[in-house]
């Protein structure tokens, strides 16, 4: 680059993406994609899981090659054929999935991504001033492993702000993030702006995109459908461009609990914690009646994972009564007695928790309720019933609109979002009196995490107890009758939707109201 | 006091070449893959460090083609496991078996030939010493090369930006490869220096230990090497006391089977493996620590998306 600088160049965008293309398999993941960055904008990249946003992040970070197409930075072709190498030309991404190692400090990690072989203590240094200076205070010297996911996300965007990047990337940086954390991540962003570096922002929460974005650029199913300012669009606007045609949102009738049967309760639920980088949980009660559904809000890490292993069953109680399905003791029961009673669990890992990866749809639809649905699916002398099983997991596609490439593919071959319908639908098809369920829609589209959490409230107003652990917070206002907050491994008092503000919520979540949180509640 | 010297200087035999080729394992294993292939390479170093000193009459040359010939047999574990992507236990014992096979076809010509040894160190006056002198200035070249090794390992990995970068890769190849690392080209050079390591181990055995050639002389060293990496969690001064822990029992137990102890020879001959793994489960009890530095991804294969 460099070397003779003409007054066009000088007036060129900062990145410039013409017809780029990549193709996995038969599936077009970016077709001909546009885009253009101009200095000093905050450039919103929208659309469904699925419509091929991370793929062309990936493109121009250098982490996937394109099939063809071009990218021009400040109007010069280039080649992205490494991270590397759109480091050098000042990219920096902050990823979705985070690219940090748990084993190091933060230090360390910040210290990999630099190129410049500076000593780890001066890096350090530079990593704490710098964090100070944006609001996202840091500790250089902690294990990566021992921090929240919030402070990981602070490693992530220090490490890409150390790098003096001209456009920084971020994959839906505030997916993990409390509702104030993510205010701070916005100060930073705008500040940034005035600074005059670019920034292609990604995220689901279209509130959030009209209130930091300049231009959005929108993708469905690989295309780009259309751009436009955001600020003059509403949500449900940008929603409707995202998806194709109207989406509607879940309702939810209201409902009188009174006198209702308590179905699940927990009772002074407490476990050690199960490894150095897990979290124990500390007395934990709560109840769900027959018609309610009770959401359970939370930055990742706080115990949510850990508290779901102790309801399915996937790691038992000391105390039979700590854990009470319909009424009857459960807390000693593996998750096949607890099936028994009635639930049902929907894990927040599909591949190798909620679906084992290399069998087919059917034989896991045929691995979680052999036990209850016996008679169904197997026959005398133990032999499996497989055409039984085969029409039962096509009613469940048909049901949950499973988008698959063979009859009955193995569940790795689905994409996450498809998956989860089906796993979500493969519970929900035994009409289950007690049902958990840990991030229903995460990675699932617009469409069909309509369409699940639908499914959830009519599961509830049918008569059955749901219980429903997510990080999206307008997922579980759309849908709970009540929300209670895990911070640190404690649970809130249930707050009743009508008194439940983000605001409150969010307080909750970042843990402002330190100790039992449910008596400090009590006492308000 | 001659007897104390000359128990100590066969411990250290003993130990040197477990230390050479767990020491080279650890840092294969560090990169996250896991070669369980020593006990072949180490035995193709100890034919080929024979065969090379026998035909030259340089035990320097032997040396030299043990580490050479250890780094390429280890090529051909590097190639099918990161290049093609191919399981790694299975490749690793399959490196094993042709390692057996191989040198002892390789070896046929040499078995019952007196064989080079490399000579002891001896400086003047030093080595002369009483008691230090023979143990500290007077032992074989390899033993030196051994320590040399684990510090300049320690060092390598804990205290140099590459360090760092080989243990990142450890940790997590694909967060790794998101940064621009180029994980295949380090797990290569990691995976070559641990077949170099195993080779010289080897060649410590045909070159110092008994300078002549037997069929499958390793006689499982190769695995006690790869057990040591484990059970002192990936850290190379542990290693260190592991291999001198397990060379001390197993010379002391010769001894007393020497003496006719009236305790079973089949109980003796287990106590090198015993006490090792007493000690070394000891002091890796703290869990947190061993969790910091197991290599999260040891034995997965990585294939980067393009």
């Amino acid at each position: 680059m460099g070397g003779t600088v003409s007054a066009q160049e000088a007036a060129a965008s900062l990145l410039e993406v013409r017809g780029l293309t990549k193709v996995f398999g038969t599936l077009t993941a970016c077709d001909h994609i546009d885009l253009t960055i101009e200095k000093g904008e905050i450039h919103a990249l929208l659309g469904e899981n699925g419509a091929g946003k991370s793929t062309l992040v990936k493109m121009l970070f250098g982490s996937l090659e394109p099939h063809s197409g071009e990218i021009r930075w400040d109007g010069q072709p280039v080649r992205m054929t490494s991270p590397s190498v759109a480091k050098k030309l000042g990219i920096g991404m902050v990823f979705q999935h985070f690219s940090l190692f748990e084993a190091l400090t933060a230090a360390e990690n910040i210290a990999l991504s630099l190129d410049d072989g500076a000593p780890i203590g001066s890096i350090a240094a530079k990593a704490r001033a710098l964090s100070y200076s944006y609001g996202l205070p840091l500790d250089p010297d902690s294990l990566v492993g021992d921090l929240s996911v919030g402070e990981r996300q602070r490693i992530e965007i220090i490490r890409c702000l150390l790098q003096a990047p001209q456009l920084i990337i971020l994959d839906e940086p505030t997916s993990v993030l409390t509702p104030q954390e993510a205010d701070k991540l916005f100060e930073t962003l705008e500040r940034l702006r005035a600074e005059g570096k670019s920034i292609l922002y990604i995220s689901h929460r279209l509130e959030e995109v009209k209130r930091l974005c300049d231009r959005a650029t929108v993708l469905r199913h690989g295309k780009v459908v259309g751009h436009c300012n955001p600020r003059e669009e509403t949500a449900a606007s940008l929603a409707r461009m995202m998806v194709g045609n109207e989406v509607k949102s879940a309702e939810r009738t209201p409902i009188t609990l009174d006198g209702a049967q308590e179905l699940l309760s927990v009772c002074g639920l407490s476990r050690k914690p199960a490894g150095p980088f897990s979290m124990p949980l500390k007395n934990i009660w709560l109840s769900v009646k027959a018609g309610e559904i009770l959401g359970i809000a939370g930055v990742a890490g706080n115990g949510q994972g850990e508290l779901f292993e102790a309801l399915s069953g996937e790691v038992q109680q000391t105390s039979a009564d700590a854990v009470r399905i319909r009424g009857k003791d459960a807390g000693k029961l593996d998750i096949t007695g607890r099936r028994l009673l009635g639930a049902a669990f929907v894990p927040e890992e599909r591949l190798g928790h909620g679906a084992a990866p290399r069998m087919k749809l059917s034989e896991n639809l045929l691995l979680s309720r052999y036990a209850t649905d016996g008679k169904a699916f197997v026959g005398s002398g133990g032999m499996v019933k497989s055409g039984a099983v085969y029409e039962a997991a096509q009613r469940i596609v048909r049901i949950m609109d499973v988008r698959k490439s063979a009859p009955d593919p193995e569940a790795a071959a689905l994409s996450g979002g498809n998956l989860q319908k089906f796993i979500v639908g493969r519970e929900l098809d035994r009409q289950p009196t007690v049902m958990i369920v840990n991030q229903p829609t995460w990675g699932v589209d617009a469409g069909a995490s309509a369409h699940i959490r639908q499914a959830l409230i009519e599961l509830a107003r049918g008569g059955s107890a749901v219980l429903v652990i997510s990080q999206d917070l307008d997922e579980l206002f759309e849908i709970s009758d009540a929300i209670a907050v895990m911070h640190n491994g404690e649970l809130s008092k249930p707050i009743p939707i009508a008194e439940a503000t983000f605001e409150r919520i969010g307080l909750l979540m970042g843990g402002a109201a330190p100790g039992h949180v449910y008596q400090k509640l009590e006492t308000a | 006091m001659d007897m104390t010297v000359s128990i100590l200087l066969t411990i250290a035999t003993a130990a040197t070449p477990l230390l050479i080729a767990a020491i080279g394992e650890l840092v294969v294993e560090r990169s996250g893959v896991l070669n369980l292939g020593v006990e072949g390479m180490m035995v193709m170093g100890a034919v080929a460090g024979f065969g090379a000193g026998f035909l030259t009459g340089s035990p320097w040359i032997g040396l030299v083609a043990a580490i050479v010939v250890g780094a390429l047999f280890s090529l051909l574990f590097a190639v099918m496991t990161l290049s093609l992507a191919t399981n790694q236990v299975a490749t690793g014992l399959s490196l094993t078996l042709l390692g057996l096979g191989l040198s002892g076809m390789m070896g046929t010509g040499f078995v019952g030939l007196p064989g080079e040894r490399l000579p002891n160190l001896y400086i003047p006056v030093l080595t002369d010493l009483p008691v230090v002198g023979k143990l500290l200035f007077g032992q074989d070249p390899i033993f030196y090369i051994s320590i040399a090794l684990v510090f300049g390992v320690s060092w390598f990995l804990f205290k140099t930006r590459t360090g760092l970068t080989l243990r990142s890769i450890g940790d997590s190849h694909t967060s790794a490869h998101a940064l621009g690392i180029q994980v295949i080209k380090y797990r290569y050079l990691a995976v070559m220096f641990g077949g170099a390591c195993a080779g010289l181990a080897g060649g410590h055995l045909s070159l110092v230990y008994t300078p002549q050639w037997v069929e499958n002389m390793t006689a499982g060293r190769g695995w006690i090497a790869l057990a040591l990496v484990v059970f002192s969690s990936w850290r190379p001064l542990r290693v260190l006391a592991g291999a001198y822990i397990f060379g001390a029992v197993w010379i002391g137990q010769l001894h007393a089977q020497a003496f006719g102890i009236p305790v079973p020879s089949q109980f003796l001959s287990s106590l090198p493996y015993l006490a090792t793994i007493v000690v070394l489960v000891i002091i890796s009890r703290n869990k947190r620590l061993t969790m910091m530095n197991t290599p999260a991804s040891l034995g997965q294969a990585f294939v980067p998306d393009r």
